[in-house]
């Protein structure tokens, strides 16, 4: 146990907590019997970007696998794709054993260097989630560590609600230490991509569109030009692709996977090296270089799903300051919403490096998941920028009047209010929370700013 | 904590009728702030105060905490009290003090004793009170009002400088021990502020406003500085002033 320093992924919001790093159950009981009024939470890879896994005064428990000389716990049944692996080992991890196999993770976000608890507790989407759904849906069972320090195994038959309320319960209703995942068969292990150009937002809306071509695609995601303006306002470069038959790739090893990290980013990095200028010219090229006309390509795991984790620590561009990721979604009709949202940060000189539009699918069962049938829009800013605790609020303010909400695992600012308003749900996961965790162990500085757990207040003054 | 744009959730002004504290919240209170303690002497004078916040940001909780900053021995207490009212303290803004300008000590020296109390004792008390509570936090900042005037005290009010040449230093070396802890301190040194405070007395040079001073102590908590100065080319003045002999010192139009 040590004081640490810790923050999210976006390096903002430090805070000092007693970091603890195990992978053993009876350490991990020793640690939530001996927790103070300030609680504990669970902590995997940090990559999540805003303070979910932190906890500032209390307890954290880093639980990774990184470096563990035992290897990998995760064993995956070749014949039916059942993963059944530690909450301590990352994508990374698991693609590593399962590529070569001809199995894939069922949901994987932008970066594989994720654990599979902080898949659960933030349930993760991807590219495929208007095929697939989200990471929850693929998982059959959870074993989970409760605030009681016992352990219970469940599925979403025998324990629906405590599933479902851990299933994108940001790590609140106890630790998961196990899970079952199903994995995606695949013939190889590069992906058939079609990229092409589109010339503004409406272009790109109706290309996704739900009654289009957008729902054979497994994979789809468009990246937008933020700083296009005029009659190019919102143009983008959509890509879409299906995992890549063997009759498509001419290598010999269909099943190559070679991950490799290319570029460190610098250590030191100027606060404003990110700025309208430097991103305006780098969208110029990025939306030069895609084909003007649909073109099909052939491409890695690592090119066409982890672009980023190609760049290590590339969180730490944007220079002391750190950065924000403002993802939202809203109901499918209201592109006007998304429209309005774009134009607002445009027209506050508010760059974002990288802004991404999806077009979800269907909800799932659990009460706190973020995607809903809708479009979702991911930006990244500069944490510095003068003005911004007011710009979002009011960008907040129009996403929740669309009847739309924020991603958790992003957030770094929304009040207990834009919580209460975007998940209607709220109350009855606050109730099945409290069944699981009476007397709030589990807490984190982001259940501390939007009020997630209920007894926090007492408990803390007692 | 603060959130990741800055923003403090809960914040607390001592000597919740400052001129300069006000102008200091004004400036970092902003939409993701939850709640505002203001603690006072005498409620119905932040009365005014709080129904302006009231109005400019109507999703803020605002708590009235009542205390006398001369009675240090309650200063302990009073943290508590307001912990239990509004939870963590994320920021606190020190704006307790007097001056005493024209106060005749010569005939009545006990007359500096309530300005010792509030400037220096009372308030190395309430330092390390919060100090021990933001420890517990794991994060938190106190902003404390020093003054040029403890830089090099001088003739004119010599009990004042004093007093601030005393909390600046003791306020310097608290933030040093709580390196590592998640909380730290702010030390600002405005030098002539035009406030109801100074009403009357001659301007000094470089004199400044609360408005500049709030501007100075928001961009120093952004960027977690130890020390600030309004105007900040004060800061040069006095690494100059600090070290000129004494004979040329006392013969110094200031």
């Amino acid at each position: 146990m040590a004081l640490q320093r810790l923050s999210g992924w976006g390096r903002t919001a430090w805070t000092v907590a007693d970091l603890f790093h195990t992978n053993d159950v009876h350490e991990m009981q020793g640690i939530i019997d001996g927790s103070g009024p300030r609680g504990v939470i669970a902590r995997g890879l940090g990559r999540s970007y805003g303070a979910a896994a932190q906890n500032a005064g209390g307890n954290v428990i880093e639980i990774t696998a990184e470096g563990d000389p035992n290897g990998i716990d995760a064993f995956l049944d070749s014949a039916t794709g059942e993963l059944d692996v530690a909450s301590s080992v990352s994508l990374d991890s698991i693609l590593r054993m399962s590529v070569p196999r001809g199995w894939f993770v069922p949901v994987t976000p932008g970066t594989r260097f994720i654990t599979v608890g902080g898949a659960i507790a933030s349930d993760v989407h991807g590219k495929n989630h208007h095929f697939d759904g989200s990471f929850g849906q693929h998982v059959s069972s959870i074993t989970l560590m409760l605030a009681s320090g016992e352990i219970v195994e469940m599925t979403p038959q025998s324990h629906p609600e405590w599933f479902w309320a851990t299933v994108g319960g940001m790590g609140l209703t106890g630790i998961v230490l196990r899970a079952k995942v199903r994995m995606l068969r695949i013939e190889s292990s590069r992906v058939r991509v079609e990229t092409e150009r589109l010339v503004n937002f409406d272009a790109v809306c109706e290309a996704m569109s739900s009654d289009g071509a957008d729902n054979d695609y497994r994979y789809s995601v468009c990246w937008i030009d933020l700083l296009a303006t005029g009659s190019s306002m919102g143009r983008g470069v959509l890509t879409r692709g299906e995992h890549a038959s063997v009759a498509d790739v001419k290598d010999d090893d269909v099943l190559a996977y070679d991950p490799r990290l290319k570029v460190p980013a610098p250590g030191w990095v100027p606060n404003g090296l990110l700025n309208k200028w430097s991103i305006k010219a780098f969208n110029e090229v990025w939306y030069r270089k895609a084909p003007a006309t649909r073109h099909v390509s052939i491409e890695s795991i690592p090119q066409f799903f982890h672009p980023l984790d190609g760049v290590h620590q590339w969180n730490r561009l944007y220079g002391k300051q750190g950065f924000i990721q403002y993802q939202f979604i809203v109901p499918l009709d209201r592109i006007d919403v998304l429209r309005a949202v774009i134009e607002t940060f445009s027209s506050a000189g508010v760059a974002s490096f990288l802004a991404v539009l999806k077009r979800m699918g269907a909800q799932n069962l659990a009460p706190m998941s973020f995607p809903t049938e809708g479009w979702t829009l991911t930006l990244d800013m500069a944490a510095g920028i003068k003005g911004l605790p007011e710009l979002l609020a009011k960008v907040d303010n129009m996403v929740l009047d669309a009847g739309g909400r924020h991603y958790l695992a992003k957030d770094s600012h929304v009040s207990p209010t834009a919580v209460r308003r975007g998940y209607p749900r709220l109350d009855e996961w606050m109730h099945t929370r409290d069944s699981m965790d009476p007397r709030g162990l589990w807490r984190s500085d982001l259940a501390r700013r939007l009020g997630l757990v209920s007894a926090q207040h007492t408990r803390e003054n007692e | 904590m603060k959130n990741g744009v800055g923003v403090a959730q809960n914040i607390v002004l001592f000597g919740g009728t400052s001129e300069i504290g006000h102008a200091i919240l004004r400036k970092i209170v902003k939409p993701g702030v939850a709640r505002v303690a203001l603690v006072s002497r005498d409620l119905d004078d932040a009365a005014l105060f709080a129904s302006e916040m009231e109005d400019s940001f109507p999703d803020v909780e605002i708590h009235h905490v009542r205390y006398d900053a001369a009675d240090a021995s309650s200063m302990a207490h009073v943290v508590t009290e307001i912990v239990s009212e509004i939870g963590d303290i994320d920021v606190a803004v020190i704006a307790q003090g007097l001056l005493n300008e024209g106060a005749d000590y010569y005939n009545d020296p006990t007359a500096l004793i309530p300005l010792a109390e509030v400037n220096f004792t009372s308030t190395m008390v309430l330092l390390y009170a919060l100090a021990q509570q933001m420890k517990l936090q794991g994060y938190g900042k106190t902003v404390l009002l020093s003054s040029v005037a403890g830089e090099r005290v001088r003739k004119g009010n010599p009990a004042y400088g004093a007093t601030k040449a005393g909390i600046d230093g003791f306020a310097l070396a608290l933030d040093h021990e709580l390196v590592g802890s998640g909380a730290s301190i702010l030390v600002v040194r405005p030098g002539f502020v035009t406030t109801k405070m100074t009403t009357g007395m001659k301007k000094a040079p470089f004199s400044t406003d609360a408005e500049s001073v709030a501007k100075v102590v928001e961009s120093g908590i952004a960027s977690g500085k130890k020390v600030v100065w309004a105007p900040s080319l004060l800061r040069w003045m006095f690494l100059i002033l600090k070290s000129v002999p004494l004979p040329i010192w006392r013969k110094l139009p200031l």
